[in-house]
């Protein structure tokens, strides 16, 4: 029943964190893994600047993986994001559940992802190609709609 | 109180954090962001759209009508974009 939750600035090997939740672990039948990338948008951005409020954020991601540990009998869940400068092609998050079951470990993964879009304090600016700064990315009304099948 | 700003909101506050020391009549969430657009042009700004902020007590979520009676810090910050 192991949660790790890191904020970091440098990035993360997906396959290591993965393999921290199955390793010597035979009760484990299934393991969902989700990883955001920084995209380049039609080739128009340069970089992705992260901000967060350091505190909230590791409490806002500790709620949402209360209350999906709530909803479904999952073993570890581990939930990463960075912060700062972040390149297109870059990791941004990654969230992995481990289950006995695939069931669970798919909706827990998408749950976690779909809460942490919405309610962990985290903002996204622009840099564009051809050196401005960019705007502050604007939440998407889809994320908040994606929260609606979890009532 | 203290008062913490993030993203845009930080930026045309100007600042990142302060201490706020509004008077008795401010009792929620709401009043202190009425209050704040009348301390200056550039809480004005920030503030111009105050429905669309949201804002934590304590690092917790909360809505425009709680009360801040017992807020040791409050922050105000955009719609989350993270992920």
């Amino acid at each position: 029943m192991s949660t790790v939750i890191r904020i970091q600035r440098e990035d993360f090997d997906p396959q290591a964190e993965a393999d921290a939740l199955t390793k010597g672990r035979p009760d484990v039948g299934a393991l969902t893994t989700f990883t955001g990338f920084c995209r380049h948008e039609e080739g128009a951005l340069s970089a992705l600047e992260l901000e967060h409020y350091p505190g909230m954020a590791e409490k806002e991601l500790q709620r949402i993986v209360d209350e999906a540990r709530k909803r479904w009998p999952v073993q570890g869940i581990t939930v990463l994001h960075r912060y700062g400068k972040i390149m297109p092609g870059e990791r941004i998050v990654f969230v992995a559940v481990s289950g006995g079951h695939r069931g669970e470990a798919f909706a827990a993964c998408e749950f976690i992802m779909d809460f942490l879009k919405t309610s962990a304090p985290f903002w996204k600016r622009e840099h564009k190609v051809d050196g401005s700064q960019g705007e502050w990315v604007e939440a998407k009304d889809a994320d908040d709609k994606a929260l609606e099948r979890w009532k | 109180m203290k008062a913490v700003y993030f993203a845009w909101v930080r930026e045309r506050v100007g600042k990142p954090e302060e201490i706020l020391t509004p008077p008795a009549s401010v009792i929620t969430v709401a009043d202190l962001i009425a209050w704040l657009k009348g301390q200056g042009e550039e809480y004005a700004y920030a503030f111009e759209n105050g429905h669309v902020i949201r804002v934590a007590i304590d690092q917790t979520h909360v809505k425009h009508d709680a009360l801040i009676a017992d807020a040791r810090e409050i922050a105000f910050f955009p719609p989350m974009t993270g992920g």
